[in-house]
């Protein structure tokens, strides 16, 4: 127990270094002395650009972190992921549904809410079929065919929708990114995110007991069919909120609580808060690294955490095929 | 408890039919039965973790269905079969997973600290307390996982088959230490087996399924006899009262 309250403690304390760094950093480096200049144009990057994407950065990874960590406690799998199992593709569907049939427009509350409900029916989905089969290799595949069958939805979606920007609308949902969004954008995420880390860690007890297996969990007293609603509605209101907001952002939950586990223990309802602040660490350090590489334009959130999870994810499934074998 | 005219119908088999039984604290029940004659059913009705077609199990004065999860979970502990660990746990906090049902919003108390180190003491695991799970021999898991059930303190203990895998060696170790619980703690142990001899030396009673009945129920002496066990197994056996209860020689098939 004390490792992990130091783990975490350290945890916070790179969080809010990394935060510092995510208001100076980018093509313009504002030192701290010229962030409170009214006049100061350097004053308004930092203001009205850095700070909300800094503050988005936390909340999002904070949010992928903990859902990473509740998907992968209840399905006893180390790879699950909102990502890796299609849920963030599911409310990225959603939200371009929306585009799509031209309803976006009509309140401001449309897109996300669309978001979370395609989220939740694809965490609600997964945990069914987690529930009635057993196997790990079945349930990652059942999660990669939600993810392509939604990504193609959004492809298609966006195609046939009357946009000549499709395919550059494509790329913006399907390969999350932080850049350009404004403080309203946080507003709108924040709430949903808090109800659904809040209601995901309502599970903590279950997810613990789970590690005895379902029929172990059961004979604990653990209702399943609660857990899996709050996990359904926790997890899908936490992603799709973010998705909304972002676009798919992967691999943050299946990294974060993997890295946690050697340092903090296995035990799953351990794992839910250090995961959050674990998530917002390494999408800060992600956004930082993205505005610091030079390319012309800025390398999208979500191609760099792909690139940087997908060699991560094939170390993980070799390393569970030798335990296995 | 009491299991009353149980039918279970699995698929388009019917599994148990009019299965009736009344358990006693303070002793163990082995329940023995041919592969399919339904013991693991059974057993998970009367855990109350299935609820039968026809006919209901009884705790008390309740239907054991009737009570809510969690006060259920507090009184029948239940070890299910072949138990999956999913994570590198450390025997302690398994050990702790038993407290499940009875802990508040505010985790574990001291109570239940204290809970789990007489679980552990009592199935003689002290020292694994800081191990990983992953790197327990059989044995030493199987102690384990009846150290998990019994920090919960319930008043039954179910075991679905809790001695296979195990050595002889260990398969007496994790017998004498459900006979303590039963005789010297007075809860109710009921066990599904499919060793013979072992049932015949470590049960006070015992219940053959077959056809989805009971067919003979009694103390081991009375309850296994050459008749039953061709009838049920379809085996031919010699049954002599020896030092360890009875000693069981399987002779072959019936022909």
């Amino acid at each position: 127990m004390k490792s992990r309250r130091t783990v975490m403690a350290i945890l916070l304390l790179v969080m809010g270094l990394l935060a510092l760094i995510s208001l100076s950093a980018g093509k313009v480096w504002v030192p701290l002395a010229q962030w409170f200049r009214p006049d100061d144009p350097l004053s308004a990057i930092v203001l009205d650009l850095r700070l909300p994407r800094t503050l988005l950065a936390m909340t999002v990874g904070a949010s992928l972190g903990m859902s990473g960590a509740a998907l992968q406690g209840y399905t006893r799998n180390p790879l699950a992921d909102p990502g890796v199992l299609g849920v963030s593709s599911m409310a990225a569907l959603g939200a371009v549904l929306t585009l799509y049939l031209g309803i976006s427009l009509q309140a401001i509350w449309v897109l996300p809410a669309a978001a979370m409900v395609a989220a939740i029916l694809g965490v609600a989905l997964l945990l069914g079929l987690a529930g009635s089969t057993s196997s790990v290799v079945t349930f990652i595949l059942a999660g990669v065919i939600l993810n392509s069958v939604a990504g193609a939805g959004v492809a298609v979606a966006l195609s046939l929708a009357p946009n000549p920007w499709a395919v550059g609308e494509i790329i913006n949902w399907m390969m999350g990114s932080l850049a350009d969004r404004s403080l309203s954008d946080l507003q709108m995420a924040l709430p949903f995110i808090l109800v659904g880390c809040g209601l995901v860690l309502t599970t903590g007890r279950a997810l613990d007991a789970l590690s005895l297996g379902e029929t172990g969990a059961r004979s604990l007293g653990i209702n399943m069919a609660a857990t899996r609603w709050c996990l359904a509605l926790g997890v899908g209101l936490a992603t799709g909120a973010g998705v909304a907001v972002t676009g798919v952002i992967g691999f943050v939950g299946l990294v974060t609580p993997h890295l946690l586990r050697p340092l903090i223990g296995a035990r799953p309802a351990g794992l839910l808060m250090p995961s959050a602040i674990g998530g917002a660490v390494i999408v800060l350090a992600a956004d930082i690294l993205v505005r610091l590489i030079p390319s012309v334009a800025e390398v999208k959130l979500g191609v760099a955490m792909a690139a940087l999870g997908g060699p991560f994810f094939l170390a993980l499934l070799l390393s569970l095929r030798r335990r296995v074998a | 408890m009491r299991a009353e005219q149980i039918g279970v119908k699995l698929g388009p088999r019917q599994v148990l039919s009019g299965a009736s039984a009344d358990f006693r604290p303070g002793e163990i029940t082995a329940i023995l039965g041919p592969n399919g004659a339904g013991k693991s059913t059974l057993l998970a009705c009367l855990a109350g973790l299935r609820s039968p077609d026809q006919g209901q199990v009884w705790l008390g004065p309740d239907p054991i269905l009737s009570l809510p999860a969690r006060q259920r979970a507090q009184r029948v502990g239940f070890i299910p079969q072949s138990p999956e660990v999913a994570w590198a746990l450390e025997v302690e906090i398994l050990v702790g997973l038993g407290r499940t049902p009875h802990i508040g919003a505010r985790g574990l108390s001291r109570e239940d600290g204290e809970a789990v180190s007489r679980a552990m003491t009592s199935a003689g695991i002290e020292d694994l307390a800081g191990r990983d799970v992953t790197t327990l021999s059989g044995g030493e898991r199987a102690r384990v996982l009846i150290a998990r059930a019994l920090a919960g303190e319930p008043d039954w203990l179910l075991a679905d088959e809790p001695l296979t895998g195990l050595d002889p060696g260990h398969q007496l170790d994790v017998a004498a230490l459900f006979r303590t619980m039963a005789h010297d703690q007075g809860k109710g142990v009921i066990v599904t087996l499919h060793d013979l001899t072992l049932a015949a030396r470590m049960a006070d009673r015992i219940l053959v399924l077959w056809e989805g009945g009971i067919l003979s129920d009694g103390p081991p002496a009375l309850a296994l006899s050459s008749e039953v066990l061709a009838r049920a197994y379809g085996i031919e056996a010699r049954l002599t009262p020896s030092e360890a209860g009875l000693t069981i020689e399987i002779l072959g098939r019936t022909p």
